[in-house]
């Protein structure tokens, strides 16, 4: 079947939808998602959005943009951080005024409270700044918004499944999609496409993230010739479920919560003197495994404690709902009484597709842009969150690039037509997909699955060296050579998971490639990529982005391109 | 650990009517509910559809009848059933089946739609936030925590035989919006709710409040619907 649009937005979660309001009044718009609009992973984000809007404190969006500066390890562009933090506090009241939940304060003003690396005075003291819903900030966000569009008569086509993006003469003219309860090919041809499809998590073993979150608009436009950038820089946040990787927002050492080791010792006090357990997450997550390698985790294994028993039972069942919950039912333990085991876990990818601060997708250094082709939310790189995000900046990041790429598009479409696309689009779809299931295979998904999963968690987490670098690059060219003989066997067209697990896998092992040449290429230690081969930051030579090119059967073209700094030079990162 | 799942099938381009099919699981007792049914589908069975995606009991994709009981697979663990690890899995009753466990979610859509759910308030907002107090935030809070997992509408008796019967999960929504400060349509919402399609619909069997997955007090909040009905010259 084919639809036509003005713009298609593929990707219902924060970003996607920001932009489908700002489209929606008097353009043709459609937003396609794999998952159901309202089971996006934005739901899932627990601990708040950041603004400098001085409700409880002194604050300043200078403050904001340095944190993020220097959270970022210097690797952010500074005109952009700007924009995000300048812009940061109206993002807050446009969300208070479409109806958002949040918390108040006693005069009735939006709450805050604090978060990892957010201070006042330039690094002084820690300052609360987080937004924030319980901890239930992104559901509560993600709902008025959904609900916000059905207002405006949003058109979605939910549990739609992209497969690649249509370009012609240089020009992206629309998507081709799966529809996962027919099995029917769809053509949407419009005169932009926006991807804002979130995170890609799922490639590591241990994640915070979806079983959704599996890259495949970074690894569409990667296939279409979009270059990635900085996808070296994967954030492991510290507090992650022992075993399960379900996250403990970081609200919880907002609110109070301490880290220990197996002395009952609150060891970030040793690493962190001034802001201690609030460090960034890049620091706390290098932290709890250098306890672990010391010998210092509870009971000589891989995990720590984190201690919310002091917050009293009112905060843990209140502002802490969720998350105490979490804690009940997955690792049974009783927060009010008993410490939380808790490890890294995968959670957030500063790297993504390429873009500037107003959504478009940049092809090379000098800035030249993918026609038709918009970015917005986790998939992208603005870039805003550097080498490390600081927490609470991706919901900000997701609204106000998802808001400024909406009014960018607006701008594009009224000044050319629907571009001529050919005919057959559909038909080759079709025949792509009808070769992976007819394939004979003697692979197992699920075992390249795994594999993948466990090397690029063994290998290219937290701590790397050229020499597992190299081992896991090997490891991911062999994955994808079995990956030609993982075949399909389900044969149906209704619901058929496996093909789309199939398809993810794909993606997934692509991006694996990528993120794993860039820790390579990049001899230096800065943010969340750690290379104790090099275990210094390196401003000589990479006070740079890395850009990674798709170039089919051979491994991926790594060139760079220099970061914006504007009003803070590169100093060391202390805290 | 062996655990038997006996799990319902059905796919319409082939099957003339439901069956059910066993598999046999090692489970852990800390395992979800989840974790077993991706275990039959990498493992054994690729062709068996389900929704899944956050895993942790926040995205409101899976909640199915496990054991005769609504629940979301992700939030039930293998440990919490004293079935000498015998587990019976189906779809969430009352909608229509598309293929095995996935049901037709649009009539729920549907209805969640009809109650306006978005703030209402043609008042010009000030610069900065409107002032809520605590109290009036709180009031609304428990409403916050519903995921749309359907698990309430999907257990109600009255929905069942009443297919008008907004539900639930529908009335939940709609009484973050009534009860919600900041909201000037109440009077209408509340109009729109005066009816045994609406809030009269409910016959306070508290099945909502038990299956939730969220804790939530469902059948409370429909009270306090009522209540505001009754009371309607006043704003609540
Ligand atoms: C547990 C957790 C807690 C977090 N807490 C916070 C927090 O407190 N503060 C903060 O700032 N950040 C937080 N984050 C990060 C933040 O939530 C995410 O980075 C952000 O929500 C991503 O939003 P998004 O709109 O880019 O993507 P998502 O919300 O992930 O949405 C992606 C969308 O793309 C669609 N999609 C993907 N692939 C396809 C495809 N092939 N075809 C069609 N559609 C597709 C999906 O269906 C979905 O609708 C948290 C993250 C996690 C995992
Ligand atoms: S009220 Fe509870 S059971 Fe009903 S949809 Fe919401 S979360 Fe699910």
């Amino acid at each position: 079947m084919k639809h036509h649009y003005d713009v298609i937005i593929i990707g219902a979660g924060l970003a996607g939808l920001r932009a489908a309001i700002e489209l929606g009044e008097e353009t043709k718009v459609a937003v396609i998602s794999k998952v159901f609009a309202t089971r996006s992973h934005s739901g899932a984000a627990q601990g708040g959005i950041g603004a400098a809007l001085g409700n409880e404190e002194e604050d300043s969006w200078e403050w904001h943009m340095f944190d993020t500066v220097k959270g970022s390890d210097y690797l952010g562009d500074q005109d952009s951080i700007e924009i995000m933090t300048q812009d940061a506090p109206r993002t807050i009241y446009e969300l208070e005024h479409i109806g958002v939940p949040f918390n108040r304060t006693a005069e009735g003003k939006i709450a805050q409270r604090a978060f990892g690396g957010h201070t006042s005075g330039f690094g002084k003291a820690a300052v609360k700044r987080a937004c924030f819903a319980a901890d239930r900030t992104g559901r509560v966000i993600l709902d008025t918004l959904w609900e916000k569009s059905l207002q405006r008569g949003i058109r979605f086509f939910d549990e739609f499944h992209i497969l690649s993006l249509i370009v012609q003469d240089h020009q992206c003219c629309g998507v081709t999609a799966y529809e996962i309860a027919t099995g029917e090919i769809h053509v949407f041809h419009c005169k932009a496409v926006l991807l804002a499809t979130g995170g890609a998590g799922k490639i590591f073993k241990t994640t915070s993230n979806a079983l959704a979150s599996t890259g495949d608009g970074m690894a569409v436009a990667y296939r279409a010739g979009a270059p990635l950038e900085d996808m070296e820089f994967v954030q492991f946040h510290p507090t992650g479920i022992y075993k399960l990787g379900i996250l403990i927002s970081e609200a919880a050492r907002g609110e109070g919560g301490i880290l220990r080791n197996n002395e009952g010792e609150r060891f970030m006090e040793r690493y962190a003197p001034t802001i201690k357990d609030l460090a960034p997450r890049d620091m706390v997550s290098r932290c709890i495994l250098e306890e672990i390698r010391a010998g210092r985790g509870i009971d000589g294994k891989d995990y720590v404690h984190l201690d919310l028993t002091h917050l009293g039972q009112e905060v843990n069942d209140s502002k802490l709902a969720e998350i105490t919950g979490f804690a009940r039912t997955y690792a049974g333990v009783e927060p009010n009484k008993e410490p939380i085991p808790v490890q890294p876990t995968c959670h957030y990818m500063m790297g993504g597709i390429a873009s500037n601060a107003d959504g478009q997708v940049v092809l090379d250094s000098q800035g030249s842009t993918f026609a038709g082709l918009y970015t917005a939310g986790e998939c992208a790189c603005v870039s805003v969150h550097g080498a490390n995000r600081l927490g609470c900046n991706s919901l900000l990041d997701t609204l106000v690039f998802g808001r400024r790429s909406g009014k960018e598009i607006r701008k594009f479409i009224h000044s050319i037509g629907l571009p001529p696309i050919a005919e057959d689009v559909a038909q080759q779809e079709k025949e792509k997909l009808q070769i992976l299931m007819d394939r004979p295979g003697d692979e197992n998904y699920g075992a390249v699955l795994a594999e993948m999963q466990a090397v690029m968690m063994d290998k290219v987490s937290v701590f790397r060296t050229q020499a597992s670098l190299k081992e896991a690059l090997e490891k991911i060219r062999e994955l994808q050579q079995r990956f030609t003989r993982v075949s399909v066997g389900d044969r149906g067209n209704c619901f058929n998971r496996e093909l789309l697990d199939v398809l993810e896998l794909d993606n997934m092992l692509d991006l694996a490639e990528v993120i794993a040449a860039g820790a390579l290429f990049r001899e230096e230690s800065r943010g969340a990529h750690f290379r104790e081969d090099f275990p210094t930051r390196d401003d000589n030579k990479f006070l740079v982005h890395t850009l990674a090119g798709y170039r089919p059967e051979k491994e991926p073209q790594i060139f760079t391109k220099p970061v914006t700094i504007t009003r803070f030079q590169p100093q060391e990162r202390k805290y | 650990m062996k655990c038997q799942f006996t799990v319902f099938r059905f796919d319409p381009a082939a099957d003339e009517s439901p069956r059910y099919q066993e598999y046999r699981v090692d489970a852990e007792p800390t395992d979800k509910i989840l974790d077993c049914l991706n275990k039959i589908r990498w493992e054994q069975d690729p062709t068996l559809a389900f929704r899944a995606s956050c895993s942790h009991g926040i995205c409101g994709s899976d909640a199915l009848t496990i054991n005769g009981h609504v629940g979301l697979a992700c939030q039930k663990l293998v440990r919490d059933y004293k079935t000498a690890n015998n587990f019976v899995i189906e779809p969430l009753p009352l909608f229509k089946v598309i293929k095995d466990l996935v049901v037709d979610m649009n009539p729920f859509l549907e209805k969640h739609r009809s109650v306006k759910p978005y703030l209402i308030n043609d008042e010009p907002p000030p610069e900065g936030e409107r002032i809520q107090s605590q109290k009036d935030q709180t009031v609304i809070e428990p409403a916050l925590r519903c995921i749309l997992c359907a698990s309430c509408t999907a257990s109600c008796p009255i929905s069942r035989s009443n297919p008008d019967y907004v539900g639930p999960a529908a009335l939940l929504r709609a009484f973050r919006y009534v009860y919600d400060s900041r909201d000037t349509a109440t009077g209408s919402r509340l109009a729109g709710l005066d009816g045994n399609d609406g809030a009269w619909g409910c016959k306070t069997m508290w099945w909502c409040t038990d299956v939730c997955p969220k804790g939530i007090p469902v059948t409370r909040c429909i009270g306090q619907i009522k209540r505001a009905i009754k009371q309607k010259d006043k704003k609540p």
